[in-house]
């Protein structure tokens, strides 16, 4: 038990130079970014060092980051050596218009699944995948659910009828319609606070 | 006219009949498989040549709804993840939320959350191995063992209200302390569980036909089950003694002795002995915490949360009397009180395997992104490799005894 995140940091320093960045220790766990075409030259060397012994995948996802122009989309992975109990967090960044990224499947079969319910929720595009298809939801959707141009719906929204969620109804919430039929908005009734009837 | 029909519409190689192979859906709703997962399964026979699953769509989208939700609103999520061990999943999202929070606990609520978490193991290994007795045809032992899961939820429904979906945790500890009726009750339970266990296993574990069924079937090699991902008993039962909580200790699993069950070939007998021995080691482990809580004295006796008012929701009781309780219970439940931006591993050993939170706070009143690491997900990929060769008798156990709870998978 000697692995330290300091080693580790300085293998890979030693091995890939200037080109892995953001090294960062978020409640004690080694984070750091890799650019997308050496995601698996970095996972190989982890993978293979005598030392370093990461040859366990625990988790993998992504995250979408809308502002971020050319960067919109990271996958997390999340690696484990189980011999000396160490964790380490390795980040690859993606454009969101061309979301390829290598499989980790050869190298941990663990990745099969996890990698496809990324493809499902966020449309990663995961390079020589042997079965790259929805997992979680039916085949026939067009759109990737988890990113973020598709938010949940506003719990504070008055605009609708939902009497049976315990808003609107005896309060008059969203129950006033206009000439069109739709429900009005509260901000375009011009009652908003003394008058509701 | 037999020749003629089977010529023309099956298309079987020159005079062999051994070669055709059937496709057989088991599943979603036959009546031996868990849930509604369907595997497609093609039999030579009886044997299996190739297997594919699916994991069946009762998709929840848990983390797109986490995204939307404060802290607290996060909990009765995580308890419909594994049902049959609720608080398990509860107290990994508070410690969880807890590391993020810097919020440091006091040692009786660790204690608590030891015995409790303990409970569920036994609940959720009783359920399994049950069910696996089930699946080899022996009813009697799962209808025997569930009026001794009562025991267990009659603890949980004295802690928190509920059976089931328990959300029995807070940040910094429970919503109330435990009432004498419940150490009367888990009293009851350690005197007399034990016994009840003894009869389960002879009613099992030396059983001729139970062994010739279990014993080989669905076997997987110790660096197969790694490079799978698998954890909890299921990678223990193939020879690999990781366990969460030995080599990350949470909630001061480091104060306890307990000793990590470890299989050898990995097949369903050995997934079925590593479950019933852990459950003794857990009884050990609640023995411990009952003692360990028990001596607590005086004021520290009456402890069940950090005193952190900005993040503990506050007594129902006070809430209603006490305007600074008002103002705290407002601003929780809104999600106003403040959440430092960061992001957060913690795993804690789930029933059946390392169950993972994966937390990004960008700062806002609910998370930017929560992932779940659920491991019930990452076994059932290697249900084809597993099964593979073997009989379609065999394979039904094989899954039984990864224990794939649904809800669980499709989060």
């Amino acid at each position: 038990m000697s692995l330290t995140n300091d080693i580790i940091k300085e293998k890979l320093i030693e091995k890939f130079g200037d080109q892995l960045t953001n090294f960062e220790e978020p409640y004690g766990m080694l984070t750091f970014e890799a650019p997308k075409e050496m995601n698996l030259k970095v996972m190989q060397f982890l993978f293979d060092d005598e030392t370093l012994r990461f040859q366990f995948l625990t988790d993998l996802t992504a995250v979408h980051y809308p502002n971020q122009k050319g960067r919109e989309l990271a996958v997390v992975y999340h690696l484990h050596n189980l011999v000396d109990n160490i964790r380490l967090r390795l980040k690859v960044f993606t454009d969101i218009n061309k979301p390829d990224i290598f499989t980790a499947t050869k190298l941990y079969s663990s990745a099969n699944w996890m990698e496809r319910e990324t493809y499902d929720f966020y449309g990663i595009n995961f390079v020589g995948h042997p079965n790259l298809k929805r997992i979680l939801n039916v085949d026939e959707m067009d759109y990737f659910p988890m990113r973020k141009e598709y938010p949940l719906e506003d719990q504070t929204r008055i605009d609708k009828d939902d009497e049976m969620f315990g808003r609107g109804g005896t309060f008059g919430f969203g129950t006033e319609r206009n000439k069109t039929g739709e429900t009005m908005a509260e901000e375009d009734k011009g009652n908003v606070g003394d008058k509701i009837v | 006219m037999s020749d003629q029909l089977t010529a023309h519409h099956v298309k079987l190689p020159d005079g062999s009949i051994e070669k055709q192979t059937t496709t057989l859906n088991l599943g979603p709703t036959h009546p031996a498989t868990h849930g509604v997962f369907q595997n497609i399964i093609e039999v030579d026979g009886e044997r299996i040549v190739s297997a594919e699953q699916t994991v069946g769509y009762i998709h929840r989208a848990f983390e797109k709804i986490a995204e939307r939700r404060p802290l607290y609103q996060i909990t009765p999520l995580t308890d419909r993840l594994n049902y049959c061990s609720s608080p398990i999943n509860n107290m990994g999202w508070h410690l969880t939320c807890e590391k993020l929070l810097k919020v440091k606990t006091p040692k009786r609520v660790d204690y608590l959350r030891v015995l409790i978490m303990e409970l569920a193991r036994v609940a959720d290994h009783l359920i399994c191995n049950s069910i696996v007795g089930v699946d080899a045809g022996a009813l009697s032992v799962f209808l025997y063992v569930m009026q001794y899961r009562e025991l267990i939820y009659e603890i949980y429904e004295e802690v928190c209200g509920s059976r089931l979906t328990t959300n029995i945790g807070r940040i910094g500890g429970f919503e109330r302390n435990f009432t004498n009726t419940a150490f009367t009750k888990l009293e009851k339970f350690l005197d007399e569980y034990p016994k009840v266990l003894k009869e389960f296993e002879n009613l099992l574990t030396r059983n001729r036909v139970f062994m010739d069924r279990t014993i080989g079937a669905g076997p997987i090699s110790a660096e197969r089950a790694l490079n799978y991902g698998f954890t909890g008993p299921n990678l223990r039962a193939a020879g690999v003694d990781y366990d969460v909580r030995v080599h990350s200790p949470y909630s001061s699993y480091e104060d306890f002795t307990f000793d990590i069950p470890v299989g050898k070939t990995g097949d369903t007998y050995d997934r079925f002995l590593v479950r019933n021995l852990e459950m003794w080691e857990s009884m050990k482990i609640i023995t411990q915490a009952y003692q360990k809580i028990q001596e607590f004295k005086g004021a520290e006796a009456e402890v069940y949360h950090a005193d952190i008012p900005e993040y503990y929701l506050p007594d129902k009781k006070d809430v209603y009397t006490k305007m600074e309780a008002l103002i705290y219970h407002f601003k929780i439940i809104m999600g106003e009180t403040e959440i430092p931006p960061g992001e957060v591993y913690h795993s804690v050993e789930g029933a059946n395997g390392e169950l993972g939170f994966y937390l990004i706070s960008d700062g806002g009143r609910a998370p930017y992104r929560l992932h779940f690491r659920r491991p019930c997900f990452i076994y059932y990929q290697a249900f084809s490799e597993m099964t593979k060769g073997s009989m379609l008798s065999d394979a039904i156990l094989t899954m039984s005894s990864l224990n794939l709870i649904a809800g669980e998978m499709d989060a």
